[in-house]
Order: structure tokens, then C-alpha cells, then sequence
């Protein structure tokens, strides 16, 4: 074991920007890290009970599109209604073939590494989410919580 | 005899899967025992590298057999 510490601060609800958090804090305790997540804003969706998780083409140029879809139809093609479900499902299919595990897996193996993941009590106030949304074992906290980990951290990453 | 106590398939797999996998099938192991892993995920062959460094874990050997990667880690 290195009796490393790693901190990571989860701050978005998408479903591609759900992966880094939980492959690297999955990956960093298969390592023999110390591992704590702490989710803020957007990032609470991602340890919500149910996942209803999307990916958005919108506003996103870098995102490569099926059919030469960005080439035809720049910027606007993206706002087309709808639009963001078929990426969405077209993405799970992909990451499917192509053998990535889903969130939820890795989510799961953080869960059974013990990882430990704290939810940020000012943001779940804000949008009035319900703790019992959120998965079994979450710890909720603020700042403070935060640095109590991170302080110690040797390394911290925001995402 | 073979020249390993456990293997573990991982094809199909996608980066960080063979790994977390390799470190619950050694975590049922004991020291000194060797795990083989197949995996087709190209990214694998540097991560059991790493792995092998970080975790104490000797990387044996590591090639291709067949369009696939083997590995062969001995539990430290």
C-alpha cells in the first residue's frame, strides 16, 4: 500500500463528465490510495439513486457526430429537439460495444474500494434535492469536510 | 503444470476494468501465487506496467498471443 490520498472535487452532471471522478477514484484505491470524492452543484447527479444521466452535443464543438452531422447542420443541428437523447442513447450503445463499463459499475467498484463520497449539503439545500435520492453510504458535508480530506491529499483534482 | 495459479479473461474489457479486476482477483490470493490476465485493451499493456510499480505486484512478463495481451503478475 502507498498510503497515498487522493481528492477529487465532482462538479458536472453529464453523462461523459461522470466517468473521470469514478474511473480515477476507482483506479487511484485499486492503487491502494485513500480515496474521497466530494460532489457540488451538478456533479450530485451523478450518486443520485437513479441515474438519469445525458450527453449534450450542444455547445460542445469538440463532440465528433454520426453522419457528418456537424458538418451539415453547424451549431444549429445540435439544438434540433431530440437531439440530445439520440446522442445520448447512440453514446451508451458505443461505450456498450466498445466495452466501458457503465457509470453505475464503476460507481459501484469506488462504493466496494471504499471510496469515500460526500455530497455537498449547501448545493443538495439549493435545489432541494431529497437525501434519500442519493445513494446508501453517502456522507453529506461542506467545505470544511472537504479540506479535512484534501489537506492531507497528495494530490486534488477539480472535474 | 501450469505456469500460473489463476487466470483472469478480461477481453472486451475497456480501460480501467482490466485493472480493477486484476487487483480483486489478487486481493483472493496469496503472496507469491502468479495471475494470469488476457485482455484486448491496447491501453493495458503501460497500466499493468504501472500497476506493477505502484502496487508491489511483480509484472512477470507481458506479451501478445493471438491479437491478445497476456500478462503474467506474481502477488507481492
Amino acid at each position: 500500500m502507498s498510503g497515498k490520498k487522493l481528492a477529487i472535487i465532482a462538479t458536472k452532471g453529464s453523462l461523459d463528465w461522470a466517468y473521470p471522478p469514478f474511473i480515477l477514484a476507482s483506479t487511484a484505491a485499486a492503487l491502494g490510495y485513500d480515496v474521497e470524492i466530494f460532489f457540488t452543484f451538478y456533479g450530485l447527479q451523478v450518486v443520485k439513486k437513479d441515474l438519469n444521466l445525458q450527453v449534450s452535443p450542444l455547445g460542445n464543438p469538440g463532440m465528433p457526430m454520426p453522419m457528418a452531422m456537424d458538418k451539415w447542420f453547424p451549431v444549429l443541428g445540435t439544438a434540433i429537439p431530440g437531439m440530445q437523447s439520440i446522442m445520448t442513447m447512440m453514446m451508451k450503445s458505443k461505450m456498450k460495444a466498445k466495452g466501458v463499463a457503465s457509470v453505475e459499475e464503476l460507481r459501484e467498484l469506488c462504493q466496494e474500494a471504499d471510496v469515500k463520497m460526500v455530497a455537498c449539503q449547501m448545493t443538495v439545500d439549493l435545489f432541494d434535492f431529497n437525501p434519500s435520492d442519493f445513494i446508501d453510504g453517502l456522507e453529506f458535508g461542506g467545505a470544511a469536510t472537504f479540506f479535512e480530506f484534501a489537506g492531507e491529499a497528495d494530490i486534488t483534482l477539480y472535474i | 503444470m501450469a505456469d500460473f495459479d489463476q487466470e483472469l479473461d478480461a477481453s472486451g474489457l475497456n480501460c480501467p476494468l482490466p485493472i480493477l479486476r486484476a487487483k480483486k482477483t489478487l486481493a483472493g490470493m496469496d503472496t507469491g501465487q502468479v495471475l494470469r490476465i488476457v485482455a484486448t485493451d491496447p491501453g493495458s499493456v503501460k497500466d499493468f506496467e504501472a500497476f506493477s510499480k505502484q502496487t508491489g505486484n511483480e509484472l512477470m512478463d507481458s506479451g501478445e498471443e493471438g491479437g491478445k495481451f497476456v500478462f503474467r503478475i506474481k502477488k507481492g
